[in-house]
């Protein structure tokens, strides 16, 4: 009888992550650019994958297939999984990845709105600790490799994993700068020595600047279409950088600037993409505060301290654990009511 | 850009500020829709045949009908009368006989018919002797309680009783009155109408008002989509009565504690009335009405009523209460074909009218033909995901996300202390909602679980109190017939020692005699025995004794720390009672259940058992006897 507001304004779900794909566009091209198209696979299967296994899922689970598919957020979920991965990781990499996401992490707890891990990174997790080796071979910017491999051969690699017969893995893929800095300041060698090297760029890796700034662009979009909030990148930035400030204060031989942190591995992707996802996060507008900043105090930590090249993904499922106590704790002062 | 200038407007809180005025959290700014019906000049709607008049058309108890079906009735005659301290009167609209008083459909948010005053009009509108009322040289009290037979109440859509609102308060002396003229719903236009028409007349009411509270100051809020109202408002204040304050057009601005704080930047706590803080608000219908009453002595007999949406004209119409709502539409030029159902109100607080026959009534500011293009039925409701969109359009900054997952939960206790009282229903986080779920439709629900929740709670622990209050009563008649029994058994021994002596002293006295004074006699020490058991349960009757009274508050009171010295007595009862079982020693075990009479009964039984027991065996030891 009585369904007041009869009017309503608000963008639908699928709006919503549609422009979260949109805005991700930019990033793409420029990790295509630098690192080769090879990415593009990753992407295609890990969005089948999601798809494919989503509609299995909610199939299984009597839910209605086609306004859930649309909705599409298994498609986020799979782009961001697959940005995340080495761009030549081999096809059953990707595909073990999504399927963890979209099955264990998503539709497993409840399906849209329900998981309480952000599920891309979960499917990065499994990945990370199941196969180590793979995750950490990235392929190298392609400024670097003498003879890039073609559209075919970088094909025949993510399905075969077979190269052509002059060449060797070593020859297209090179540790990140965050791994190399990492293992190189083992070795007891300094950071001002360390990054003359050749896979080091202004900043960050050769070519992470482009990225980089392609993906501060699409938040950058994102932020004015009001789809996030500004208080996650904030904060996470400013965590991460004033984290990274003040050890590079304390010694600057032996800890990168904040300017690499920046650039460096996901960061950006993370600030403006991942942290972001609504459903895993905090709701309040302090406990958005408070988790992008852990999530950026912890991603330092794990890229200084951890035996992890790259600290993004821990740090979000560490502080999406975090979420419920955290929007318990920063409730905003109701109209009328004391603190 | 909108994040920057948002981020912005947090770190400089001068930044946003529109013309003096303060800036409430959150809200939304719907497509206004007020320039279809404020186009036309308000235009009087003719007398109808038959007028239909709920008694519920004001917030409180139901009037009390002085009228009965065939008397006939003149135009602002009172039909019924304001009975209790909230409450309205009703008058007749126009001129006519009563035609019935039953129930019928009313426009209510339930669809359920109530109590109404049919009045079929004779088309004469003959007035009944009107007096006007000298303000200035009145008693304010005299004025007050005068208001109350005007019927007049909120028309801001609250239908609050007026009178009840300008009665002095001398704890909290209102300092500022603020009049309601933001309006912020969309469609609605009756307000602002009203000031470009008749702002002299408003102004005239605010006099009034201002001298009833004993106020200085006034100010008019007024949204800044009805540039054409405020600049009527400040010509006819020219002589200081009242500051028009104009405010950023963004819903709820309209409601009362919103409109103080941007007036004011004054925040009412949540368990305080505005008046307790010195605020008065009414609003611009309602002072023009109190006006039309003192100076002409007229009731509240109608009402400008916005007709809008899918009708051929939208217009704003003087409507007298009772008027079917099809004859406002036939004015309006008739609804659309495609028109599927009418709303009372606006879209975003409005209810679907049950049919196209109701009537008008104080609250109908405005009506709506809705068609399905207008107002398309939302999508299904997909999942929620947190995005927090409803929690940035809150104006009470509620958390709506949490209350959703508390009332879809049924975890009622946890929707209370995330302050679901304290949501106004404004229908902003559906708004805004992505995933189109009807959050204020679960707040209704979860409202009226815990509100029915907690008048069962209310009945079963009076029920509670009564049953305790009923087994105290009955252990207490229980010891006082005890004690009567007892008292009567001590006056039956005196007598039966009495009747020993005569035995003794009767030398005459038969055998038979002797053998029955001898019954007698084991009679009467089985009688003190249970005396005195009486007077070893005596010493535990003193304690029910002492709960009694705290019983009968409890019962009356119901407060917590009686219902405490109740349940400490009952223990205490316990305790004493088990005391004096022990303290009685010899007595038989298990008795405790058994009332000292009956215990007195058995003893007696066991005597007379035991005597004749004797006498039978002094009978086989002697058969000669014989």
């Amino acid at each position: 009888m009585n369904r007041s507001p009869y009017i309503s304004n608000a963008p639908t779900v699928s709006t919503i992550m549609f422009k979260v794909l949109l805005a991700l566009v930019p990033g793409i091209a420029a990790y295509a650019y630098v690192y080769g198209a090879g990415i593009v696979v990753s992407l295609v299967l890990a969005t089948s994958t999601a798809l494919i296994t989503e509609a299995a899922l909610l199939k299984l689970r009597q839910r209605p297939i086609q306004p859930y598919l649309m909705d599409l957020s298994a498609v986020v979920t799979a782009w961001l999984l697959a940005l995340s991965l080495p761009a030549l990781a081999p096809w059953w990499v990707v595909v073990v990845g999504t399927f963890f996401a979209i099955v264990i992490a998503k539709q497993l707890y409840g399906g849209l709105g329900y998981n309480p891990f952000n599920p891309a990174m979960v499917g990065y997790a499994v990945l990370l600790i199941s196969f180590p080796l793979i995750m950490t071979k990235w392929p190298a910017p392609l400024s670097l490799v003498a003879q890039p491999l073609s559209w075919s051969e970088q094909l025949s690699f993510i399905f075969q994993q077979t190269l052509p017969a002059s060449m060797t893995v070593d020859a297209i893929s090179s540790a990140t700068p965050l791994d190399y800095l990492k293992t190189q300041l083992m070795l007891n060698k300094n950071v001002p020595s360390i990054s003359q090297a050749p896979i080091f760029g202004h900043f960050g890796g050769q070519g992470q600047e482009i990225v980089t700034t392609a993906y501060l662009l699409g938040g950058l979009y994102l932020l004015q279409q009001r789809i996030i909030s500004w208080h996650l990148p904030t904060a996470f930035l400013l965590a991460l950088s004033g984290m990274a400030g003040a050890f590079y204060l304390m010694d600057p031989s032996h800890y990168a600037n904040p300017a690499f942190h920046i650039v460096s591995g996901a960061s950006l992707l993370c600030a403006f993409f991942i942290i972001t996802d609504p459903v895993s996060g905090p709701t309040t507008p302090k406990g958005k505060l408070y988790f992008a900043a852990g999530v950026g105090v912890l991603t330092y930590l794990i890229r200084v301290y951890g035996g992890y090249p790259d600290g993004v993904a821990f740090s979000v499922l560490i502080m999406n654990m975090c979420v419920p106590l955290i929007d318990a704790l920063t409730q905003p002062r109701v109209f009328g009511h004391e603190k | 850009m909108n994040a920057i200038l948002n981020l912005a407007s947090r770190l400089l809180p001068g930044l946003g500020r529109h013309d003096d005025v303060y800036a409430f959290n959150g809200g939304v700014h719907p497509p206004e829709h007020k320039a279809e019906s404020n186009t036309r000049p308000i235009a009087k709607l003719n007398t109808p045949k038959i007028l239909v008049l709920p008694l519920r058309q004001h917030v409180g108890h139901l009037p009390k009908v002085l009228v009965k079906v065939g008397d006939r009735v003149l135009k602002g005659q009172l039909l019924a009368e304001a009975e209790g301290t909230v409450s309205a009167a009703i008058h007749a609209p126009t001129s006519g006989t009563v035609a019935a008083i039953d129930e019928q459909v009313i426009p209510h948010p339930s669809g359920l018919p109530d109590t109404c005053i049919t009045l079929s009009c004779d088309g004469l509108d003959e007035w009944t002797p009107l007096q006007s009322i000298n303000w200035r040289l009145s008693d304010k009290k005299t004025l007050v309680d005068s208001l109350r037979l005007s019927g007049i109440v909120g028309l801001g859509g609250a239908t609050f009783p007026s009178h009840i609102k300008l009665r002095s308060n001398t704890q909290a002396p209102i300092h500022t009155l603020i009049i309601n003229a933001a309006e912020c719903e969309p469609y609605i236009t009756c307000d602002d109408m009203l000031m470009r028409e008749r702002a002299d007349e408003i102004v005239a009411g605010i006099e009034i008002v201002k001298h009833l509270l004993g106020v200085e100051t006034c100010l008019i809020g007024i949204e800044d989509n009805k540039p054409a109202a405020g600049e009527a408002m400040k010509a006819s204040c020219q002589k200081g009565q009242a500051l028009v304050k104009v405010v950023p057009t963004l819903y709820p601005s309209g409601d009362a504690r919103r409109l103080i704080h941007l007036l004011l930047d004054l925040e009412i706590p949540s368990d305080k009335r505005s008046t307790d803080l010195g605020v008065q608000v009414f609003n611009v219908a309602t002072v023009l009405a109190i006006h039309r009453y003192f100076a002409f002595g007229e009731p509240s007999i109608s009402r400008i009523v916005t007709v809008t949406g899918n009708v051929a004209s939208p217009q704003n119409f003087e409507v007298l209460f009772g008027t079917p709502l099809a004859d406002l539409i036939a004015a309006a030029g008739g609804a659309q074909d495609d028109t599927s159902h009418f709303i009372m109100g606006g879209p975003m607080m409005g209810f679907d009218l049950p049919s196209s026959q109701v009537p008008i009534t104080k609250a109908a500011n405005c009506i709506i033909a809705a068609k399905p293009d207008l107002f398309p039925a939302p999508p299904p409701a997909m999942p929620c995901i947190r995005c927090s969109r409803c929690a940035e359009a809150c104006p009470v900054n509620l958390q709506p996300q949490e209350l959703y997952w508390f009332a879809k939960s049924d975890n009622f206790e946890k929707a209370r202390d995330y302050k679901l009282f304290d949501c106004i229903e404004c229908g902003c986080c559906s708004y805004v909602c992505p995933s189109t779920i009807p959050l204020v439709q679960y707040y209704r629900y979860a409202k009226s679980e815990i509100i029915a929740a907690d008048k069962a709670k209310e009945a079963a622990d009076l029920a509670r109190e009564r049953n305790d209050f009923r087994l105290a009563r009955i252990e207490r008649e229980k010891l006082e017939r005890a004690q009567k029994h007892a008292e009567r058994s001590a006056a039956n021994k005196t007598e039966a020692s009495a009747q020993a002596d005569t035995a003794k002293t009767t030398p005459s006295a038969t055998p038979t005699d002797s053998a029955v004074s001898d019954k007698q006699a084991a009679i009467a020490a089985a009688i003190a025995r249970a005396k005195a058991q009486k007077l070893a349960n005596g010493s535990a009757t003193a304690e029910p004794a002492v709960s009694k009274p705290a019983a009968s508050k409890a019962d009356t009171q119901a407060t917590p720390a009686d219902k405490q010295a109740l349940i400490t007595a009952a223990i205490e009862r316990a305790k004493a009672a088990k005391l004096a079982a022990a303290q009685a020693g010899l007595a038989p075990k298990n008795t405790e259940n058994i009332s000292p009479s009956v215990q007195a009964q058995i003893k007696q039984t066991d005597a007379i058992r035991e005597k004749a027991r004797k006498l039978s065996e002094s009978d086989t030891s002697d058969p000669d006897k014989g």
